[in-house]
């Protein structure tokens, strides 16, 4: 009886010990996916996911508190490459992605309060005090900042327009799936 | 491109589609009257699209300049008929999206008269430089398809000293004549133009290659080339795709452009027949490049032929000149392979048509797909040496990064793995489609890095507004106190109130 | 040297660990979606099956045998695995995060696999010395790692196969097992172990 409990006792401490001085040597200082995952993030800072950041979304990321799926602005694309990254799979289909957008101004409401430039992440949104503004599409990121805080609901969001350039080619129809 | 190609004459790759080029081929040209009304696109090439110098209700010449090149790789684009500018809009772009795209609309005014030329005497004597900053001003385009300016891939040619030229009269699509008819036609324009653009490039020799299912466009030349001995007519089997550039210059020379090179990296360049006569009208006569000969084929067509007609008319009223049996089943802009699948035929046609094709019914017929039985007909048809099945198989997943690591991105898109399938997979439509795709999440990525350049900018500039704010508030506060230091002695009372 | 080379080709082929035995089939399952996770797996699985073994034998030879303690065997040897797993754990997340997210919770789940402690008893009920008992061990951990290769392989070119709807995922993965099974039948008889 005591030959047992002593026996296991004394391997539990010396592995115990083993794996102590291993954590101490092996320690990882910081999760090192975060900043990977950080740089993946648009970088707006636009707070859609719910975080305050960027930072602090790829810091829910690594800790698999939030899923791949968080970022809005970022869309299907930014998803797929963060399920890559974290070796997740996710089911992209449900995503809701409608699509890259952008915001537009209802230039007939626009009453120029310049609130909508204020909490613009990438300053896309150009105008003056009492003159109509406008959005610069190249520099928006579609993060709906704007929106929420136009008075007179002249901002909204529209999908990217399909031009030319941007057009692609269709997967083909299969019958055999 | 096996390792046995080196030692057989006829390369491994390719198909034999039946060419359907004759009778069309063989009908003298004719010449489409100027129609009432043309749409000149501001796209009609590779690169930015050309901004208009003309404005609504201003008369034009033929051959004036409407809208002028913007960016390094562009083309000017010059009103194809006499008339009035009626409208700058916008009106249905040759693309299988059916998108609109913008384009200057020409009321003619049935005259057709040009604007004066002014045509260099002699090319030869002159700088190269001259030769290419003409063809860039006439607008010339590769007329084979691709649209590339033609004067950038001088200026590319002359850096890299090519020493050979490449004159592409492979025209392997089916359907297709009407480099055959420059050939047939205008013999003496193409070797002109060629030897224009090897005085521009500097190259030392020329390497004309036509299939041999044109002896007659081979005898031609023949005979107009037979005074210059640098230029060399080269007949070549009937395979297609012939006629795309890495494999013309692999049968003409022997040289294997790697995947990650241009062609004028390995001292050669290439350029199509048409081309070369568009040269030699840019530089002789001075003409800009406004009109073309263009191939009406298939099986609705009642005349089927070609036409020299002006750029900018819609296909509509060419298919009114030769004649419908019946309504089109399907439109097609170039060749069966590798052509663009129009929606209607209110499309203009652009510098790039080389054919028009309306196919009916039985023609038009495309077999539905069946599964992959992993014959391998696709493998031994790719020019490339690709493996269409595993990448449209990866495809056809969603696994589009698989598809790219089985060089996806060096598909020519010519269709031969369509074409030799024997379960009629679309498999070039797969490859668009991921190709596209890619090219999507790439633009996303940079969007991505540009959102995060402006989103630190935007930090910078609040941090440097905010340091600007207190530090005027602290001036302000300083000003303040030295004022009120002042104050005691009355006499700078007036400046404390301009400083407050 | 003739017997161990047969005792390691039957260890790790004929009486394959997953194929033969039918141990450690959650992993066989669960991480051979993609080749390289299933070469990580196998990895780390080779490791801890081998020094966990090692460590087992030791135990075993100069502990339990010697003060009669053989009812202590399980607890022990799971108290042995545990720690090498943990250990092997540190290690790869120290090593390549990447790997660590993608073997997710299977990585401590090596702790029961039924693999490690299974070749653990096989050894201890052979009656093995320390040598013979760390090649067999060591062998049958290579079989391991290559079933998982070879599967992994073989869903991969699945994913691209026309599956009808109701076989899709795991029942074909399920009879794409129950073949490569038999054909490690076809091993039998050129060794024994």
């Amino acid at each position: 009886m005591l030959m047992s409990v002593g026996s296991l006792a004394a391997m539990g401490l010396a592995l115990g010990s083993v794996l102590g001085v291993a954590s101490r040597y092996l320690a990882v200082e910081e999760n090192p996916i975060e900043a990977e995952l950080q740089a993946m993030l648009p970088g707006s800072q636009c707070g859609q996911c719910g975080y305050v950041g960027c930072a602090q979304a790829a810091a829910a990321l690594a800790k698999g508190e939030a899923p791949v799926t968080l970022c809005p602005p970022g869309g299907k694309a930014t998803a797929e490459a963060l399920a890559a990254k974290l070796g997740v799979k996710v089911d992209l289909s449900k995503v809701s992605d409608s699509g890259p957008q952008i915001a537009e101004v209802t230039e007939e409401i626009c009453i120029g309060c310049c609130r909508c430039m204020k909490v613009c992440p990438t300053d896309a949104i150009i105008g003056a005090a009492k003159q109509i503004h406008n959005v610069i599409r190249e520099a928006c990121t579609g993060c709906s900042s704007c929106v929420d805080v136009c008075p007179t609901e002249a901002l909204g969001m529209m999908p990217i327009p399909v031009t030319l350039q941007h057009w692609t080619w269709p997967k083909p129809a299969s019958a055999h799936n | 491109m096996g390792f046995l190609d080196r030692f057989l004459k006829t390369p491994s790759w390719g198909v034999h589609p039946e060419d359907h080029k004759r009778p069309a081929a063989d009908v003298a040209l004719r010449i489409f009257p100027t129609p009432e009304r043309i749409f000149m696109p501001l796209n009609q090439h590779v690169g930015g699209m050309a901004r208009p110098i003309v404005m609504v209700g201003q008369k034009v010449l033929k051959g004036q300049l409407i809208a002028e090149a913007q960016g390094n790789i562009s083309a000017p684009i010059h009103a194809s008929a006499s008339g009035t500018i009626s409208a700058i809009g916008e009106v249905t772009a040759p693309h299988p999206s059916g998108l609109p795209f913008k384009a200057i609309t020409i009321d003619s005014d049935g005259a057709d008269r040009w604007i004066d030329t002014d045509p260099l005497v002699d090319p030869f004597s002159a700088a190269p430089e001259e030769i290419t900053k003409r063809t860039a001003a006439a607008g010339v385009v590769g007329l084979g398809g691709a649209t590339f300016p033609a004067a950038p891939k001088f200026a590319l040619g002359k850096r890299l000293k090519v020493k050979t030229l490449i004159v592409n009269g492979g025209e392997c699509e089916p359907y297709l004549s009407s480099d055959d008819r420059v050939m047939r036609d205008f013999p003496e324009m193409v070797i002109d133009g060629a030897r224009l653009v090897m005085h521009a490039i500097g190259a030392t020799e020329a390497l004309v290659g036509i299939e041999d299912n044109k002896p007659e466009a081979i005898a031609a030349m023949r005979k107009a080339a037979a005074a210059f001995p640098e230029v060399k007519i080269r007949p070549l089997p009937a395979l297609y795709p012939m006629g795309s550039d890495r494999q013309l210059i692999k049968v003409l020379t022997g040289i294997e452009v790697p995947s990650d090179a241009r062609a004028a990296e390995t001292g050669v360049l290439v350029h199509n027949v048409s081309t070369c006569a568009a040269v030699h009208k840019a530089i002789r006569l001075g003409q800009p490049l406004v009109e073309r000969i263009i191939t009406i084929n298939g099986g609705a067509i009642a005349n089927p032929g070609n036409l020299f007609a002006p750029l900018g008319t819609m296909i509509g009223d060419l298919f009114a000149f030769v004649g419908l049996k019946e309504a089109p089943s399907r439109l097609i802009l170039g060749g069966p392979m590798m052509g663009t699948p129009l929606l209607h035929d209110r499309i203009p046609i652009v510098k790039g048509a080389s054919g028009i094709l309306a196919f009916n019914a039985v023609e038009a017929h495309v077999p539905d797909a069946g599964p992959c039985i992993r014959c391998g007909s696709c493998t031994k048809a790719c020019p490339m040496g690709l493996l269409p099945l595993e990448m449209a198989a990866r495809i056809k997943v969603g696994d589009l990064e698989g598809a790219e690591a089985y060089a996806l991105q060096d598909c020519i898109s010519c269709g031969c793995c369509a074409y030799v399938c024997p379960s009629h997979i679309p498999l070039v439509q797969y490859f668009s489609h991921a190709k596209g795709e890619l090219t999507a999440a790439e633009r996303t990525k940079l969007r991505t890095d540009a959102t995060k350049r402006l989103a630190e900018a935007k930090a910078a500039r609040i941090e440097r507004e905010n340091r600007e704010k207190a530090e005027a508030a602290a001036r302000r506060k300083a000003e303040r106190e030295a004022a009120k230091a002042a104050a005691a002695t009355p006499a700078t009372t007036e400046k404390q109130g301009v400083s407050a | 040297m003739k017997e161990f080379a047969l005792m390691m080709i039957g260890a790790a082929l004929v009486n394959n660990v997953i194929l033969a035995r039918f141990l450690g089939l959650c992993s066989f399952m669960g991480v051979t979606t993609r080749v390289d996770t299933a070469a990580g797996m196998g990895l780390a699985t080779t490791f801890v099956i081998t020094v966990s073994s090692m460590a087992d034998w030791a135990v075993q030879t100069y502990l339990l045998d010697a003060y009669g303690l053989g009812f202590l065997r399980t607890v022990t040897f799971i108290l042995i695995i545990a720690s090498a797993v943990q250990f092997t754990e540190m290690t790869i997340k120290k090593v390549s995060p990447t790997l660590f997210q993608m073997l997710g919770i299977y990585l401590p789940l090596i702790t029961t696999n039924c693999a490690v402690l299974g070749v653990a008893l096989l050894l201890v009920e052979g009656r093995m010395g320390f040598l013979s008992a760390t090649m067999f061990a060591f062998a049958s951990s290579v079989g391991y790692s290559l079933v998982m290769i070879i599967f992994a392989g073989l869903r991969e070119r699945l994913v691209l196969a026309d599956v009808p709807r109701l076989f899709a995922g795991p029942p074909i993965a399920f009879i794409v097992a129950g073949m490569l099974a038999m054909a490690f039948m076809g091993f039998s008889g050129i060794a024994t172990s």
